[in-house]
């Protein structure tokens, strides 16, 4: 008897972490046009694709990645009271509110502005889109071809 | 999913299968998708470096004022460094003033990083953080700098700094963090957007004293290609055969 | 000839007490760690101008020290002096406890150490630091190899000889690699020799024979065995030999810069002009750690005394490391010279002589790498069987 009083006190604590606080962080919405491929794919693929487009941006020089993190930054700002961008100090920032849940740090913005840059999202609005289709995944293809 | 009856049999049937092929299709795009567009995000539009060109600098010690910094201000402002004197402040670009003890003539010249061909920093790099880009710039990709500044000890020019505390307030062309080493990188953004020029030569053409030009030493019709045929030019400790990117006149 | 027998030290309160002094001194050093990369370089005394300090100096002791403390199992299995023989354990256990040590205090000098998994798996093969990197990892494992073979029964003696024989080369490439940290560097006026590579090999004979003594002499204190002075004074003579042979590649390397015009203004600096690094390589390096070990173990009757060879390995250590900072902190002390015969001044200090100023954090970090070292030495000696029962003059005798 006692000792089915233990081993239920013990699964008892083992489920207090789903009743204690929000089960899913609040994740400010962003400005600008959704990603095409939807939020789900970018929160898998977001390290990939940045450290990716990192490596072609430091080492070819190929600046307009899709996955370039001033642009996230711009679409993803937040603002805080005073109307203007939180940065990464604040817990409401964009970044931190899912990093934050899922207990993973990252370092960019020990380098990184956190910020968008002062022009805001204008230079987003006549950014060239990326081409498309059969002729991306061919050249693709053909560049990691041995 | 209505579990098929009598008289439903061949339509139950059928709804099996339907609903069999759509998952199976929802399922198979699924997992080919992320790889599929994984790919297409892969391709950047067009890498910016130019392996056919190599960019220098030239630079006129003649046309330098020796109380003129304004090539450093502007290298400060446009990345976001400062040096208020002490000794782990960063220096990208200073103004070196040389006397010679037996005449007494005095000169004052910029210097930053050389971009050499054979660059030292490049050879002692344990992480090959430090590297050239294809276009000839040497710089440090901060993102696999441990801090070790092996290439500060191997510079012969004493180009880069290493930065010892915290920086907030980075500009967004220009990322800076602690730990990391850093050092002129011949305004890469501004090249990889098409500017042609850099910060401390733009600055430089404003004050009206024009000692600095930038330009492609691969291109024979090029400013910089012109200057250097005509007039002679040196490399600052030339005896070390690193064939430099800046060149210096009239020291 | 009789069986050399190994036991574990008896884990008296003086043992228990050595380590937990020690665990002091590693805690020190990580806190500091963590403190250094909270609020970045900037709290240490290193800056633009003197780029590697003393925990580099530390470092680069420990690694050099490290590969000479193998230099007794190495005279034991590839040289075949049988009487060295019960030393090999002790000693391939200090090569990696020293190696550890040092390489403890150079990593977590790093400016990024949580990168060290980019360190460690992207590699530039051009840059003698990744070799050092592979050398080292190598280093710990082929000693281990050889420590394994020496403790397993019924290894076939030539077994352990070819675990010997690869882990001698390999220290020999590992000290050379060191050395060419230093030598491989054309920019600055201290460096830039070929000499940099033989100079740092036959310092870690001296120094590493020097710790080595030391160590012998201090385990056999802590665990009430015999270190006879047969054997001791074969080492001591071996010491003097290689205090000889640094002091003659030290002259060559000076003799050299001095004679080439363009290096005689560094060598002007430390020989002359220096202040603190003519002080230390005058006094400390040649002097106390030089010429008056070298004559005291040269003596026929003072360098059999226990307290002069004990003195003596003191003298070698402190001798070595005041080389080291000569090297690595003079070499950077002294300005580039980037304009030859030229005045320069800038807001960047070019030109000027660099002062250099350590902080207790770097300190404590060095430190903190000696006492890694000792302990894992200490938890070695206690653990496995690594020190013989008896080295006194009979058993030495005995074995030949």
């Amino acid at each position: 008897m006692k000792r089915l009083f233990i081993i239920a006190m013990m699964t008892g604590l083992m489920a207090t972490p789903m009743l204690g606080g929000e089960t899913y962080p609040d994740v400010p919405k962003a400005s600008g046009n959704p990603h095409p491929e939807g939020s789900t794919y970018w929160r898998i693929n977001h390290p990939d694709l940045l450290k990716h487009g990192r490596d072609m941006t430091v080492h070819e020089g190929a600046r307009n990645t899709t996955a370039s993190l001033s642009d996230c930054i711009t679409c993803h700002a937040v603002n805080g009271p005073d109307a203007k961008p939180v940065t990464i100090v604040s817990d409401q920032h964009f970044c931190r509110t899912c990093h934050e849940y899922a207990a993973v740090k990252i370092d960019c913005f020990q380098c990184h502005a956190s910020v968008p840059e002062e022009q805001g999202q204008a230079h987003l609005m006549f950014k060239e889109p990326t081409t498309d289709g059969l002729d991306v995944l061919l050249s693709y293809l053909q560049r990691v071809s041995p | 999913m209505k579990i098929p009856g009598c008289g439903q049999t061949q339509k139950g049937a059928d709804m099996h299968r339907r609903n069999f092929l759509k998952t199976g299709a929802a399922l198979a795009t699924i997992s080919l998708a992320p790889g599929v567009t994984l790919m297409a995000m892969g391709q950047g539009v067009g890498a910016a470096a130019n392996p056919n060109a190599r960019w220098g600098l030239l630079i006129d010690a003649g046309k330098c004022p020796v109380d003129c910094s304004a090539c450093v201000t502007a290298c400060s402002q446009e990345h976001g460094w400062e040096n208020t004197g002490l000794d782990t402040d960063p220096q990208w670009i200073r103004k070196v003033t040389v006397k010679d003890p037996d005449t007494g003539y005095t000169n004052s010249l910029p210097v930053m990083c050389q971009h050499c061909e054979d660059p030292p920093c490049v050879d002692v790099c344990p992480t090959g953080a430090s590297f050239k880009r294809a276009d000839g710039i040497v710089l440090v990709d901060r993102h696999t700098c441990i801090g070790c500044r092996y290439c500060m000890m191997a510079c012969p020019y004493k180009a880069r700094s290493f930065v010892h505390e915290p920086v907030t307030g980075q500009k967004t062309t220009s990322p800076r963090g602690v730990g990391t080493v850093e050092g002129c990188n011949l305004c890469v953004h501004k090249i990889d957007r098409g500017d042609a020029t850099t910060a401390c030569v733009e600055a430089c053409t404003a004050t009206g004293n024009n000692a600095m030009i930038f330009g492609d030493l691969n291109d024979p019709d090029s400013d910089i290609s012109k200057a250097l045929a005509a007039y002679p030019s040196i490399e600052l400790r030339g005896d070390l055969g690193l064939n430099l990117g800046v060149r210096y006149q009239n020291i | 000839m009789e069986r050399v027998m190994y036991s574990e030290i008896k884990s008296t309160p003086l043992v228990w007490g050595l380590l937990v002094l020690l665990g002091v001194f590693v805690a020190a050093a990580g806190a500091v760690v963590l403190y250094i990369e909270h609020h970045g370089h900037i709290v240490t005394g290193m800056n633009n101008q003197i780029v590697w300090g003393l925990p580099h100096v530390f470092a680069i002791f420990l690694i050099v020290a490290a590969s000479g403390a193998l230099n007794i199992a190495s005279i034991g299995s590839v040289f075949g002096k049988l009487a060295y023989k019960p030393l090999s354990r002790l000693s391939a256990l200090l090569a990696i406890a020293l190696l550890v040590g040092g390489l403890a205090v150079l990593v977590l000098d790093l400016g990024r150490p949580d990168r060290l998994i980019v360190a460690m798996t992207t590699f530039n093969f051009t840059s003698i630091f990744t070799w050092n990197i592979l050398l080292y990892t190598g280093f710990i494992a082929i000693v281990g190899i050889y420590l394994y073979t020496q403790m397993a029964r019924r290894i076939p003696a030539h077994i352990v000889k070819a675990a010997g024989m690869a882990a001698f080369i390999w220290r020999l490439i590992l000290t050379t690699g060191t050395g060419s940290i230093f030598g491989w560097l054309v920019a600055r006026q201290a460096y830039d020799a070929a000499i940099m590579a033989p100079l740092f090999i036959v310092m870690s004979f001296a120094t590493g024979m020097a710790i080595f003594l030391l160590v012998i002499m201090g385990a056999s204190r802590l665990s009430g065995r015999v270190f006879g002075a047969e054997l001791r004074t074969r080492l001591a003579r071996l010491l003097a030999i290689f205090i000889a042979a640094l002091l003659y590649f030290t002259a060559i390397q000076h003799l050299t810069n001095l004679y080439a015009a363009e290096h005689s203004a560094v060598e002007a600096f430390i020989l002359r002009d220096g202040g603190i690094y003519t002080t230390l390589f005058w006094g400390l390096q040649v002097l106390a750690g030089g010429l008056v070990p070298m004559a005291i173990l040269f003596h026929p009757t003072l360098g059999s005394r226990a307290g002069m060879v004990v003195l003596s390995a003191i003298l070698v250590v402190i001798g070595g490391f005041a080389q080291l900072y000569v090297i690595v902190i003079g070499g950077q002390a002294f300005p580039l010279d980037i304009f030859p015969g030229y005045e320069v001044s800038s807001s960047f200090a070019d030109g000027v002589i660099n002062a250099y100023s350590p902080s207790m954090l770097e300190l404590t970090l060095g430190f903190g790498g000696v006492a890694l070292a000792l302990a894992i030495t200490v938890l070695g000696l206690k653990i496995l069987r690594i020190l013989p029962n008896s080295l006194s003059d009979v058993t030495v005798a005995e074995n030949g």
